[in-house]
């Protein structure tokens, strides 16, 4: 039982090809294997949200799927979100309205926040809390994250403007 | 909190996955969205031999409004029921007991059938079904059945489904024209599992009286129930917040057993499956009115 599996998935862009046991989370694959080390790990059991990554641009826990789910499908990580010049406005607005402090549950708020963001330009305070409150911060607190979002709306409203 | 070892099959079609499923040699499981069964696997409560994922049967994530009566495929995201036009306009109740199921990154994986067929005591889907009546659709060994959710929920997460039978798919039936409806729930943080909540369906007679009153409480033992006494209670009467605050009360009283954990001790449940009820029964009656 439990030979391992070929896969084959899109990362960020780039294709690979690789051989899984079953039981290998996709978090796991994603750090230990192809070495993307922003994919957190925190409870592994889908609460916490530091290992959300987009599924074919869909934000899902990386720590509840399993790496053979993933044969097929397009992932991006937090690796992913930024081009290489200069960082995606979600992130730059976390950094000017001080939505992260030792930074561990950032990559998960960002991904959730990119889906967000991607889908609905102008989002209910609702909305946003709907999101946001998938994914644990234990020491920023959500104000200066809520302040975060409302900044990269308007950045994201005025770069498509 | 890793998985223990297991063998994966992804079949293309409900006869084969079936086929790995009856094996009586193996401990098989349906992967649905996972979103249930992988943590319980991470923390090794579960420990399968085999997993079958469903996500390439064909046929099994629909969602289809057939002259009222709504039918849902048992692959169906919740984020695909929350985003549903045709959700929204055929069952309003569905779309608003949805959007209590945790956060949208984990409503994009899991299933309408998965909820169901886990029957978390706790979970909102199993309640919704009760309420409306629901009836399932299986398919096994032996062939296709329907289930009607009386028979459906057997006890905390147990259901009627054997060995080897996978839900495919979960009807829901139109509501009367004039119905209101409620559902409430109370959790720690909105989107956690419920602590206590209650679901309610009635209508109003041309007196303004309660008829046909369908009053759900879950998060409170081993199912999902109706409470009927409280139904008793309310049909042929004025609606009234006395009413509704008495009846409530009696049926948080005598709930057998109710679940005492972490979250909440038997007393605060019973409290807040009476304050609900009664909430929700006005809601409902305000809606019915609203309808007339
Ligand atoms: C952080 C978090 C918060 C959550 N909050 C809530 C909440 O507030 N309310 C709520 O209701 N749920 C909640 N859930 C649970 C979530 O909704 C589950 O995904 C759901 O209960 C199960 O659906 P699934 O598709 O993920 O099923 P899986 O996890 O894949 O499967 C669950 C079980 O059902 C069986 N199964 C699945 N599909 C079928 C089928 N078609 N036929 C036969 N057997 C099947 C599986 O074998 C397994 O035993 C939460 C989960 C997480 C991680
Ligand atoms: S590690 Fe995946 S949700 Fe916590
Ligand atoms: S910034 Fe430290 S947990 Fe959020």
């Amino acid at each position: 039982m439990s030979d391992k599996k070929t896969i084959r998935v899109t990362v960020n862009g780039t294709a690979h090809e690789a051989q899984v046991e079953p039981r290998t989370l996709l978090a796991d694959f994603l750090r230990q294997e192809l070495h993307f080390g922003g994919v957190h790990v925190g409870c592994e059991h889908g609460v916490c949200g530091v290992c959300t990554i987009l599924m074919d641009g869909k934000a899902v826990r990386s720590c509840l799927t399993l790496a053979v789910q993933a044969d097929g499908h397009e992932i991006v990580t937090i690796e992913g979100i930024a081009n290489d010049a200069e960082l995606h406005p979600i992130q730059q607005a976390f950094i000017e309205e001080h939505g992260l402090q030792c930074g561990f549950c950032t990559p998960g708020f960002v991904i959730a926040i990119y889906e967000l963001l991607r889908d609905n330009k102008e989002p209910t305070e609702e909305q946003i809390m709907d999101v946001i409150g998938g994914e644990i911060c234990r020491c920023t607190g959500y104000e200066g994250i809520r302040k975060a979002v409302r900044s990269a709306i308007k950045k994201l409203q005025a770069a498509s403007a | 909190m890793k998985p223990a070892p297991f063998d994966y099959v992804i079949p293309a079609t409900l006869e084969e996955a079936i086929g790995y499923l009856a094996n009586d040699d193996v401990e098989a499981h349906v992967l649905a969205g996972g979103q249930s069964l992988v943590p319980a696997m991470n923390m090794r409560m579960s420990r399968p031999e085999l997993l079958v994922d469903l996500a390439k049967v064909d046929d099994l994530d629909f969602i289809r409004d057939e002259s009222g009566s709504l039918q849902l495929g048992a692959m169906t995201t919740k984020r695909d029921v929350e985003m549903s036009p045709v959700v929204a306009h055929a069952q309003p109740l569905l779309h608003a007991a949805n959007m209590w199921v945790a956060h949208p990154q984990i409503r994009n994986r899991s299933t309408v059938g998965g909820s169901i067929a886990h029957a978390d005591p706790a979970a909102e889907y199993p309640a919704v079904a009760l309420l409306l009546g629901a009836e399932f659709e299986a398919q096994g060994p032996n062939g296709k059945r329907t289930i009607p959710v009386d028979d459906f929920f057997v006890t905390y997460f147990t259901t009627a489904l054997e060995e080897g039978e996978v839900l495919t798919k979960v009807m829901l039936p139109a509501m009367a024209a004039g119905t209101g409806w409620s559902f409430q729930e109370i959790a720690r943080r909105h989107g956690d599992f419920a602590m206590a909540g209650v679901g309610v369906t009635l209508q109003l007679d041309s007196a303004g009286h309660c008829q046909n009153t369908r009053v759900v409480p879950f998060a409170l033992g081993p199912t999902p129930v109706r409470a009927t006494a409280v139904e008793e209670a309310i049909n042929g009467e004025t609606p009234s917040a006395d009413l509704f605050e008495h009846a409530c009360q009696k049926m948080a009283d005598g709930i057998e057993d109710p679940t005492s954990d972490v979250h909440a001790s038997v007393e605060y449940r019973r409290h807040l499956s009476s304050v609900l009820g009664a909430r929700a029964l006005e809601e409902a009656v305000d809606r019915a009115r609203a309808a007339n």
